[in-house]
Parts: structure tokens; sequence; C-alpha cells
């Protein structure tokens, strides 16, 4: 019985780590943001160290590890608020093809995605966190109808996976006649979502098994990963700042009432880090564990998350709120985080289902 | 991560289950604390002859004598719950006393009373607080003066549960007037028949006197009887709080509240309507169902960690404030899941569970409290965990 990383996790954190140290810091999010782009060595920092193929099989080009080593990537992605694309491209879309496509499929995107050389986005939004304005996508004798909002890593996607009503998987290609696309300006500018329209457009069925599922737990423990790496640089910035700043000749991070409001952050925190391990771990060995507790790492993230931002901002005090400092970017993150693939009320009502309680 | 446990422990759980299954016949009523009753002194001795309880204590000290292992005591705990056998006795003379003299008693103290301890032959209580002296421990004012070879103690201390019951004391007296406060402190032991000794129950809200006030008038006690030496009784009580804060915030006592709310509302119905298909109730559920999944998974990786040496950041220093508030939490949601059922009590027809939930809700105010209270410990999480400033210290007046 071991519940801990491996060294070799351990030394994939160290490396992600080290990379957007040196390539992602905030002057770097900051320019991406506000031109609405990628941070494009960001992103071919990480396609040199493999991560666009951490769970596709060497077989394909990539690296073949597992949920949980993905999950210490999104941390490290949220930590430093990262301009590119990662949960739909690098985790959502490499686990549909690899449980729900053909092998004739696979072949053909796999080593494609793992090399980093093109992106794939992901538009299951209606079919996880329910359809907001009648949004929803049709397939009718191989043909796709219909829109898909909230559609993950999007600008500059080759390809889309997108679930239809019937919760049924197909790929799209975005230049494909009949795909129209509309990118969405979110709090978030260091995220892509955006709008899918799709009339009268072939569709290329995955055929096999539960690609939906797999694709909404891993998305789910994404999120809840991302969430916990902004939601620890905010406590560290917080707890930074409390030890600089002074009022009434004291440091503020002396006065109770500040040094409480960052003990409750961390303590609420950290036990999350251990359900979104279990999560991620039950994921690929204990089936049976996999949604039920994927659901809680999203909800409960979601809630810590929200505590987290709105008080680290509150320590900072008025600079906190600034655009300045910059601070913004990881609250507007969790923000996101929260409400893509569902927000916690969704989600808890699809864990109490999932247990049969209703 | 591998969750899977070894052939060899799962050996040994095999063992443990064959073990409780022979003595099923045998199991005596769940230890609730003050004198143990004959047959759990029985089933207690039984417990430490085949290492169930006491089982790290060395065999010369009356314990069972085993290599430390964290995973069989887990495999223990978990097999003694599964079979609804009742564990070995706790409370402060096994939990708090007898590791505290293994650590820093004499020899002749650890022969003394760590075996008969063990073995729920001696009942010890907890003389720490004060009246005057709650978070601010330190302060303490109960004053042994020293009288030939003896200590004549005076004071009063507060909040001393199974005082009523206890045979012996562990006590925190101010030996050394003259010293800094932190220096001037004993641990002493003596019995709690001592002349001198009053020991007046302290009713709280739940309607028991869970607590005691116990009173000391010239209560003559030889120095011998100081442990870890005198003016050292602050490191010595600090080596015992950390064994008491272990012992609260069980994430497996959440899951426990957890698992009967469940039942609790699906059996439970207003109007004809099953709670569990009331919105409001199963989001708050499921609430809580996350926040006891995370701090069982939390409880596993301290598990790990302290096996491997593995550094686990502040991870330690919030269990006691986030597991208490959390099992506070259950037992307020369970009482708004019974509605106006849920404020009934005592001996009330239509009583839910013997009155448990409101009891707990009252009594786990007291553990947040107690123990080092909620802010206390956000102050040391802030202070050791994120590393910011202590309190200035306020300006003497």
């Amino acid at each position: 019985m071991e519940f801990a990383l491996s060294s070799d996790q351990k030394m994939l954190q160290d490396s992600v780590t080290r990379t957007l140290a040196r390539l992602c810091p905030l002057d770097r999010v900051r320019k991406a943001a506000e031109a609405k782009t990628y941070a494009q060595d960001v992103w071919q920092g990480l396609v040199e160290l493999g991560i666009p193929g951490l769970l596709i099989p060497e077989k394909f080009g990539g690296v073949g590890l597992k949920l949980l080593d993905a999950a210490l990537v999104a941390e490290a992605l949220g930590h430093h608020v990262s301009p590119v694309p990662f949960i739909a491209s690098c985790v959502m879309a490499p686990l549909a093809l690899l449980r729900a496509a053909s092998p004739a499929q696979q072949a053909k995107w796999l080593p494609r995605l793992a090399s980093g050389e093109i992106t794939i986005g992901v538009a299951i939004s209606e079919q996880v966190a329910g359809a907001r304005e009648g949004a929803g996508i049709a397939a009718q004798s191989e043909r796709l109808n219909g829109k898909a909002i909230f559609a993950l890593d999007f600008a500059q996607a080759t390809l889309f996976i997108v679930a239809d009503q019937d919760g049924k998987l197909h790929l799209v290609d975005a230049t494909a006649p009949g795909v129209h696309k509309t990118t969405l300006t979110t709090i978030d500018l260091t995220r892509s979502i955006g709008e899918l329209h799709v009339q009268n457009v072939e569709s290329e069925p995955l055929a096999h098994g539960d690609g939906l599922i797999a694709m909404r737990d891993a998305g789910w423990i994404m999120l809840a990963a991302d969430t916990l790496g902004a939601s620890w640089q905010m406590i560290e910035k917080s707890v930074t700042y409390a030890q600089e700043r002074k009022q009434f000749d004291r440091v503020i991070g002396s006065f109770q009432a500040v040094k409480h409001l960052c003990a409750e952050m961390a303590a609420e925190l950290e036990p999350g880090r251990a359900l979104i391990w279990y999560a991620a771990h039950a994921f690929d060995d204990i089936p049976s564990d996999a949604s039920l507790t994927a659901a809680h790492a999203k909800a409960y993230l979601s809630e810590v998350g929200r505590f987290v931002a709105r008080t680290s901002t509150e320590v900072h005090g008025g600079i906190g709120i600034t655009d300045l400092l910059g601070l913004h970017y990881w609250f507007k993150r969790i923000g996101l985080n929260r409400q893509l693939l569902g927000g916690p009320e969704r989600v808890r009502h699809l864990a109490a289902q999932m247990q049969g309680f209703i | 991560m591998d969750l899977a446990y070894t052939a060899a422990y799962e050996d040994f759980r095999v063992h443990t289950r064959a073990f409780l299954e022979q003595h099923r016949a045998t199991f005596p009523n769940p230890y609730g604390g003050g004198r143990p009753a004959a047959d759990m002194l029985v089933w207690q001795k039984l417990l430490i002859e085949n290492g169930y309880a006491a089982r790290t204590v060395p065999r010369e000290y009356g314990g069972y004598g085993a290599e430390p292992d964290i995973l069989k005591s887990r495999i223990i705990a978990e097999e003694f719950t599964r079979a609804k056998a009742p564990m070995g006795l706790s409370g402060q003379g096994i939990s708090m006393l007898a590791p505290t003299l293994l650590e820093v008693g004499s020899e002749e103290q650890k022969r003394r009373y760590v075996a008969p301890t063990l073995r729920g032959e001696i009942i010890w209580c907890q003389g720490y607080s004060e009246p005057g002296a709650g978070s601010d421990l330190a302060s303490l004012q109960t004053r042994g003066q020293e009288d030939g070879a003896d200590f004549l103690i005076n004071g009063q201390k507060i909040w001393t549960s199974t005082a009523q019951s206890a045979d012996m004391i562990f006590c925190l007296v101010r030996t050394e007037s003259e010293r800094a406060k932190h220096q001037g402190i004993s641990y002493i032991l003596f019995p709690m028949n001592t002349p001198g000794i009053e020991v007046c129950p302290l009713k709280t809200m739940t309607g028991n006197a869970e607590f005691n006030e116990v009173f000391f008038t010239d209560v003559r006690v030889p120095q011998e009887n100081v442990v870890g030496g005198r003016g050292q009784g602050w490191s010595v009580a600090n080596a015992t709080l950390k064994h008491e804060r272990g012992m609260l915030g069980d994430p497996n006592a959440a899951n426990t509240r957890l698992q009967a709310i469940i039942e609790l509302m699906k059996d439970e119905t207003v109007s004809g309507e099953s709670l569990m298909h009331n919105a409001v109730f199963r989001d708050r559920l499921m609430q809580l169902q996350g926040r006891v999944l995370a701090m069982q998974f939390h409880g596993l990786r301290l598990l790990t960690a302290s096996m491997t040496g593995d550094d686990v950041g502040l991870g330690r220093l919030i269990v006691k404030l986030e597991g208490c508030e959390l099992n506070h939490q259950l037992a307020a949601f369970a009482i708004d899941v019974l509605g106006e059922l849920g404020v009934l009590y005592q001996d009330s027809p239509h009583l839910r569970a013997n009155g448990f939930w409101q009891r707990a809700y009252m009594f786990d105010l007291g553990l947040i409290i107690g123990g080092g209270t909620a802010q206390i410990q956000k102050n040391i999480i802030a202070e050791r965990g994120l590393g910011l400033p202590r309190e200035p210290k306020l300006a003497r007046g």
C-alpha cells in the first residue's frame, strides 16, 4: 500500500515546473492573453517534454503514461496559468481515440497528436453540463447538424471530437464544408473556448465503447488539478505579500485576521490534492471508483477554488484587484474551471445519480 | 500509487479476521470511558497477548513488543470495524500518559505504571487546563511548593474528563516560580485519593457531566513523582499533546457518520417523500461526501508519508482543524435532515438514534475548542506551515 507519487512522477512534475518557470512568467502570460493567442514558445517547450503524447502509447509516438501523470501536468499548468492547449487536446481527445476509435483512426491521428503537429478540440459540454440555449448536435444518416457551445482548446484545432445528443462521439474536420467556428471570449484569456456550428457535415463516428464517460471523468480531474495548482499559487502569493506589506508598523501577516485567512485557504485546499490523486489513480486502476471520485474532485476543487480566489485577492487588499498585479489571471482561470463541464451543483447531481440516490 | 497490500499483509489480515471470528462470543460492550467492566479487562488482556492492543509497547513494559508498522495497525482497525469488534481500551492513560512515560519517564516510572495502565488497572486523568490557562496553557498557576522531599500542591484544574473515576492524575504544576513561565512547570504523577483533592462534576450543554473541576488544597506529593525533571514539564506536555492531536479528527469516524446519514436519508420520509429526493438535502449530502473522501485519502497520504518520510508540507497540521469541523458539520446536517425530529432528546417518543446526533453536535463543539482551539490550530498552520510571523508579544502592563 503506497499512497504517494513515484520518483518518476516527481521528476515529471519537476521538469514541467522548471520549463514553465523559465518560459511562462507572468509577463509572457499577459502578452498571450492580451493578444488572445496561445503562447507558442511555451507550447513548444511542452512539446519538447513530450506532453502532447503523455497518454499516447509508445507505438503511436507517445510516452504511454497514466492519468495521474497528466493531473500533475495540469496542476503545473494551473500554477503558471499557462496559455496553451492541454485538457482537450492532450488528455480528453487521446483518451477518446484510444478507447473509442478504430485502429485506422488511431493510426491516422494519434502520431500527429503525440508529436504536437496538430491539436484536437473537444465539444461535449451539452452532454455533460447540460444544454444551454437549446444547443446540441443531431446525428442522422451520417450527417451532423446543430451547434455545440463551450468547445475546449478551440483555436487552431485541426479536428474536433463532438458528442451528439445520444452521447455518441464523432470526428469533425475543422475545415470541412458546413463547419462554422465562433470564438467565445470568457473571463479567462489564457484558454481558448469556442462555439461550433455544423450544417449537414459529414460525420466520422468513433464507434466503440464509452469514450464520452472517460472524456468527462478525465476532463473533471484535469480541471480540478488545474484549480489545485492555480489555488496554491494564489496562497503562496498571499503569504509572500503578507510577509512584506506593512500597516500599523507591522507586516500584515502578523495579524491573526490575515494569518487565519491564509491558514483557512491552505487547510481547505490541501485535502483536495489527495482526492485528485485518488481519482486519477482510480481512472486507470480502480474503474468502479473512477466516475464518483472524479466528480467529487471536480466539485470539491470548484468550491475551495472559489474560496481561495476571493480570499487571496482580499489578502492583497486594493492592489489585488488591479490589472498591474496580475493576480486576476489565476482568479479568472479558477472561475472558468468551476463552470466548465458542469458547475459543482451539476456535478454533485450526477454524483448522486451514479450512486443510485435518485 | 499502489493501493493493494502485499501478500504478507493480506496474511496478517486473514489472521486478524480468524482471531476475531474465534472470539466473537466473548466480545464485551464497547468501552465508553471511565472504569472498564470486568469483561472489558479480560478482553484487553487477550488483545495485548495477541498483538491487537499495546502492539508496539516493549514486552518488558507490558506490551506486545512488535515493531511499529502503520499498515498492520490500519489493518487491525479495519478488521475490528468490519467484525464490529470492540477495540481495546482507550483514554488518556493509554493514549497519552503511557507513550509519554515510554519517551521521557524514568526506568522506575515505566516499570511501575505502564503495564497496569495498558491492562486498564490504572485509570488516569489529565490535569492541564485551568480556569485562567486555556489556549495560553503555559500561564498555569497551580503551584507546587517545596516542602522537604515533597511538593505541597495548591490550585485548580478544569476540563478534567474521567477525574471522578481515575486512580491517578498526570498534572502540570508550577514548581519553579522564579523561572520564566515555560521553564517553571513540572509534570507530576499522583494518586487521586491523596488527601486534599476535591472533584466536582462539570455538567455541559449535553446534560451530562463529561468533565470535572479538580481542586487541590495542600496536596502532598513526593518530588520523585516528577516526570522528565523539575521545570521540564512544558516539553514533556508537548510530547503528550502530540499524541492527543493525532487522536482527534479521525477520518474513519467521519465516514461512519456519513454512511449513517445516507441510510437515514433513504429511510426517513417527509409527507411520504424520501429525503433523498429532496434536491437541497441531496446536494448538501454530496458536498459532505466529497469532504469525507478528501479527508480519507488525505489520511492515506499521511499514512504512507509517515512510513517513507515523504514531505507532506502542512498536511499533518490541518487534520485536527478540518477533521473536527467535518465531524461537527455531519452532525449538524443529520439534525437538519431530521428536522423537528432532530431536536428530540433524552428519552422522548419518536427519538432517533438514541439522541446521538444532538449529543454529538453539542459535544463535538467541545472537541473543536479542546486540544488546541480552531484559532490556535490556524495560528499553527499559518506560522509553522506557511511561515507567517508569530504574534508580536503584547506589552506587559
